[in-house]
C-alpha cells in the first residue's frame, strides 16, 4: 500500500509517456476548418507538464479548494484509485489528478448544488423519485469520506489509507450495497456519486484539473476536441488521433 | 405593482421552435409579436468552445436551472409526490432556442396511423384491443391535413433525408437536402436489416448534409460530423435551430421583439378571453403585464400545462372520473434496444445527432398485432451520434461497475460497442397525468407541476417485443456478444431516458376530451393558443420535433386567421 500512496507526479509522467507513445499512431488532424486545431502541438503528448499548449497539460501548482483536512483528501485519493486503478493500460485516478478534480468541483456549483431544487420539505421517497436529501454534494462527500475512515477503524482498526486494497474494496462495497448508516443521506447514493465523480474527473477535458495530459483519453481512444471528422467518417479504418483539449482554442 | 407594457398583437411564452415559428409567420403577416423568454440570448458564437462533455452533457450547461423551478413526481396516486431535485430522466431546456438548441436533429413525421389511432385500432382489432384504462383517442386531424405543415417545417429546417421508407405517409415533395453520409457503421445495420427482409433508410436529419438557404433566406451550414450534438449547441450553425432560422426571420421583419429574462407566471383573462400575460423579470424580480390580442403558449410540455393550470383556464383532468382534459394523456417514450460487443475498434466518437439508419417495419401498424398484447411499436434505428468517454462505458454482462475489471472492460469496449434502439410509442393511461402540486413551489411562489406516471402492461409488452427484434438485428450484424435491454418495471426519474415528454394539453375534435382544437386554439378561450408536444394525444414511435414543427405552422396559420376574422376556427 505504501507505494500506492507515494505515486509521484514524476513517476506518473514517466508511465504515461510510455503509454502515450505506444498509442499514438499515424494521427489524423481534424483540420477541415483548421482554425481551432493547433497542429504544431499535436506531437507533444507525454511531454513535460507545465507548458500551456499541447492540449491540457497540467498546471505547475496543485492545491485544495474545498478540503481543509489532508486526511480526508487522502481517503478520497485512495477511494477513487480503487474505483479507477492504475494498470498496464495507464494511470489510475490519482495519476490522472481525479482527487484534485473532485476537490475543485466540490468547491463550486457542483458541490453547492446551485442548480438543484433544494427547497423544503425534505422527505424520504421511493427510489424511483430520486435523491431527496437536504445535504449538498460537498456535505455528502465530507460525511461519506469520514464514514469510510470510521468503517476502516471499526472493521480493521486502521486508517483507511493504510488498508490493503481488498479491505478498501470491502468498505466501498458496503457503501455500494447501502450497508453503512449515514446521517440525512444514504450510503448507496454517496457511492454512486463518488463513482460518477471519479469517471467525470478521469475523462473530462483536462481544463478541469483531471485527465492529466489527456492520458485517460489516450487509454480509451477518444480524441477529445477535434474540429471535424467529415473527411474521416467514411473510412473503414479505426482512426488513432492525437487528442486535443478544448483549452487549446485559447492558447 | 406590476407595470403594464404597450399592447401587442401576439405574445408568445417561450422562444424555441414553436415560439420562433409563430413569431416568424405572424410577423411576416404584419402582426406585432413579442416573445417572452425566461432564459438568455444565445447564438452560434456561444458554441465555439462547446466540445466539452463535462460542462454540457454531464453538468447540463444549457438546461433548466432547477433551483428556480422543477416538477414533482410520483409513480402512482397513492404515493406522495416529491420534487425532481436534479435533472435525470429528461432534460428541460432554457434560453433562446429552448430544447431546439440542444436537440439531436432526428426529424420525423408521425405516421398517418398515429393521428387516427383510436379509429384505426378499433376498426382493425375491435374496440377491446386495449382495456378502457388506456385513454387512447384520435387527434382531430389527419396526416393528409397536416402534410403541408410538415413540408413547410422540413423546408424551413432544410432536413436531409431520402424518401425510401414504404411505411410512412405520402410526401408532397422530397427532402430539401440529400441524406447524410452512410458510414461503415451504418452500412452494418443496413446489411443486417436487409438480410432480415426489412427496409432500411437514412434517418431524416436536421444536421444538414450540405449548406442550405431556406425559403426565409436563412443560411444553415453543412454538418462536420464532430460528434457533439445532443446536449450541445452547434458551432457551425449546421444543426438547424430556432436561433439560426425562424428567430432571425422574424426579427428581419421589424415586427418582432424578444424580451429575455422574462418568466411568465400567469395568463391574464377576462370573461371568455385572455388579455395578456403577467411575467417576472428574473434579474430585478420586477413584475410586468404584457397585454396582447392573442396569447400563444410556446414553452415546453410542462410549463404550457402549468400555465393553464395556475391561470385556471380549462377543466382539470380527474383520474377518478375521467372527466376534464387539462393534464390528461401525459405520455413518454418506450426505449427497447440491444447492444452488441464487437471484435474490432470502430470510429464511434465520430458522428452527428441524427446520423443514422432506420427501419419502420415494427412501427405503427406496419405489422399485425392480432396475436400481440399491445398496439403500435416503434422505429428501430442505429445512430452514430458521437460516443463520449464520461458517459460511454459499455460493459459486457457480469462485469463489475468499478475497479480494475471495470476499467479494462470499459476501455476495451468503448470503441467496440454498437447499439440498436427504438423510439417506442407511449400509449396514454388513465393514471398517467399532470396536475398542480399542493406542497412545493417555484421561486416565484407558484405551485410546481406534479407528474404522476408509471409504465403500463402495454409498455412492457411493446418493450419486450421490440427488444427481441433489435436483438436479432444485432446478432445479424455480427456482434460476438449481444445484450438486449432489461425488461422495464417501474418508471424511474433518476437515469436519463429521453426528453420526449408529451400530452397534458392535448388536441382533438371534442372539447370534452381535449384542451385545444386542431388549430391548437383553446376550446374555452378563442384568443389563446397552446402548441407543442403537449398537444400529442399519445406519443408515437418517433422523436417528436418534426410533428411539433408541423403543429406550430398549423397554429401560426390559426393565429393569423383568427387575427383577421376572429371566432372559433373549427
Amino acid at each position: 500500500m505504501a507505494e500506492k500512496k507515494n505515486v509521484s507526479r514524476r513517476d506518473f509522467l514517466k508511465t504515461s509517456g510510455i503509454a502515450a507513445g505506444a498509442l499514438v499512431g499515424g494521427g489524423i488532424i481534424g483540420g477541415v476548418i483548421g482554425a481551432n486545431t493547433r497542429q504544431d502541438t499535436a506531437s507533444t503528448s507525454g511531454g513535460e507538464a507545465g507548458h500551456s499548449g499541447g492540449g491540457g497539460t497540467t498546471e505547475a501548482v496543485r492545491g485544495l479548494q474545498f478540503f481543509k483536512n489532508q486526511q480526508e483528501f487522502a481517503v478520497l485519493q485512495q477511494a477513487t484509485e480503487r474505483i479507477f486503478p492504475e494498470d498496464d493500460l495507464g494511470p489510475g485516478a490519482i495519476g490522472l489528478g481525479v482527487p484534485f478534480f473532485i476537490d475543485h468541483q466540490l468547491a463550486g456549483s457542483y458541490g453547492e448544488n446551485s442548480k438543484e431544487y433544494m427547497q423544503a420539505p425534505f422527505e424520504e421517497g421511493e427510489a424511483t423519485q430520486g435523491y431527496q436529501s437536504r445535504l449538498k454534494r460537498n456535505e455528502l462527500f465530507r460525511q461519506g469520506l469520514q464514514k469510510m475512515q470510521q468503517e476502516a477503524q471499526s472493521r480493521f482498526e486502521a486508517n483507511f489509507v493504510d488498508l490493503e486494497g481488498e479491505q478498501m474494496d470491502e468498505i466501498l462495497t458496503a457503501f455500494q450495497d447501502d450497508e453503512v448508516d449515514m446521517q440525512g443521506a444514504n450510503a448507496q447514493f454517496f457511492f454512486r456519486l463518488l463513482r460518477q465523480a471519479t469517471l467525470n474527473g478521469a475523462y473530462a477535458d483536462p481544463i478541469y484539473g483531471g485527465n492529466q495530459n489527456m492520458e485517460a483519453w489516450r487509454m480509451k481512444g477518444f480524441p477529445g476536441h477535434q474540429a471535424a471528422y467529415i473527411n474521416d467518417i467514411e473510412s473503414e479504418e479505426f482512426a488513432e488521433i492525437e487528442p486535443h483539449s478544448v483549452g487549446d482554442m485559447l492558447s | 405593482m406590476a407595470t403594464t407594457l404597450d399592447k401587442v398583437d401576439v405574445v408568445t411564452v417561450g422562444v424555441g421552435w414553436t415560439g420562433g415559428i409563430i413569431a416568424a409567420e405572424c410577423a411576416k403577416e404584419g402582426l406585432k409579436v413579442m416573445g417572452l423568454e425566461r432564459g438568455k440570448e444565445r447564438s452560434t458564437e456561444d458554441y465555439s468552445m462547446v466540445h466539452d462533455e463535462y460542462r454540457y452533457a454531464i453538468r447540463y450547461e444549457l438546461m433548466q436551472d432547477l433551483s428556480k423551478e422543477t416538477i414533482t413526481f410520483r409513480n402512482s396516486r397513492n404515493q406522495k409526490a416529491l420534487p425532481m431535485r436534479q435533472l435525470g430522466s429528461f432534460l428541460l431546456g432554457e434560453g433562446l432556442g429552448g430544447a431546439g438548441t440542444h436537440w439531436n436533429g432526428q426529424t420525423w413525421r408521425f405516421l398517418p396511423y398515429d393521428f387516427e389511432i383510436k379509429s384505426m385500432t378499433d376498426a382493425k382489432y375491435g374496440a377491446n384491443k386495449l382495456s378502457s384504462e388506456y385513454t387512447l383517442q384520435d387527434w382531430g386531424i389527419t396526416y393528409d391535413e397536416l402534410e403541408p405543415y410538415f413540408d413547410k417545417f422540413e423546408k424551413t429546417a432544410g432536413i436531409s433525408g431520402e424518401d425510401k421508407n414504404p411505411f410512412w405517409g405520402k410526401r408532397s415533395s422530397d427532402y430539401p437536402t440529400p441524406a447524410m453520409k452512410k458510414t461503415p457503421l451504418l452500412s452494418k445495420f443496413e446489411t443486417a436489416t436487409s438480410n432480415l427482409g426489412y427496409t432500411p433508410f437514412m434517418m431524416p436529419s436536421a444536421n444538414l448534409s450540405e449548406a442550405y438557404e431556406n425559403p426565409d433566406g436563412q443560411q444553415i451550414g453543412a454538418c462536420q460530423y464532430c460528434g457533439f450534438c445532443e446536449r450541445f449547441g452547434c458551432e457551425y450553425g449546421a444543426k438547424t435551430s430556432p436561433e439560426i432560422t425562424v428567430v432571425p426571420a422574424a426579427r428581419e421583419t421589424g415586427n418582432y421583439d424578444i424580451r429575455f429574462n422574462s418568466n411568465v407566471v400567469e395568463v391574464m383573462k377576462e370573461g371568455d378571453r385572455v388579455t395578456g400575460v403577467r411575467f417576472i423579470d428574473t434579474v430585478t424580480f420586477e413584475e410586468f403585464i404584457q397585454p396582447a390580442e392573442v396569447v400563444v403558449l410556446t414553452s415546453y410540455v410542462m410549463n404550457n400545462a402549468k400555465l393553464l393550470m395556475v391561470s385556471e383556464i380549462g377543466q382539470m383532468y380527474d383520474p377518478e372520473t375521467g372527466q376534464g382534459s387539462l393534464g390528461k394523456n401525459y405520455a413518454y417514450q418506450i426505449l427497447p434496444g440491444a447492444s452488441g460487443f464487437f471484435e474490432d475498434q470502430m470510429n464511434v466518437f465520430m458522428g452527428a445527432g441524427a446520423l443514422g439508419m432506420t427501419i419502420d417495419d415494427f412501427n405503427g401498424d406496419a405489422f399485425d398485432h392480432s396475436d400481440l398484447d399491445f398496439i403500435h411499436g416503434g422505429s428501430i434505428s442505429m445512430t452514430q451520434t458521437g460516443a463520449r468517454p464520461i458517459a460511454t462505458n459499455p460493459l459486457p454482462p457480469d462485469t463489475p461497475a468499478w475497479g480494475a475489471e471495470f476499467k479494462k472492460a470499459s476501455i476495451e469496449n468503448y470503441t467496440r460497442t454498437l447499439s440498436v434502439g427504438s423510439q417506442g410509442a407511449s400509449i396514454p393511461h388513465r393514471d398517467n397525468y399532470l396536475t398542480l402540486d399542493g406542497t412545493y413551489k417555484d421561486i416565484y411562489g407558484m405551485p410546481l407541476l406534479q407528474l404522476t406516471y408509471n409504465f403500463t402492461d402495454q409498455d412492457r409488452a411493446l418493450h419486450k417485443y421490440i427488444t427481441e427484434r433489435t436483438t436479432e438485428i444485432m446478432q445479424e450484424m455480427g456482434a460476438k456478444t449481444v445484450v438486449g435491454r432489461s425488461p422495464i418495471s417501474d418508471y424511474d426519474i433518476v437515469p436519463y431516458q429521453t426528453t420526449h415528454n408529451t400530452g397534458g394539453t392535448i388536441m382533438g375534435g371534442d372539447p370534452a376530451t381535449s384542451v385545444v382544437n386542431n388549430y391548437l386554439q383553446h376550446w374555452d378561450m378563442e384568443n389563446l393558443f397552446v402548441v407543442g408536444a403537449g398537444n400529442f394525444a399519445h406519443n408515437g414511435g418517433y422523436n417528436p420535433t418534426g410533428t411539433v414543427g408541423a403543429l406550430a405552422y398549423r397554429c401560426a396559420e390559426g393565429v393569423i386567421k383568427y387575427s383577421k376574422d376572429g371566432g372559433s376556427l373549427v
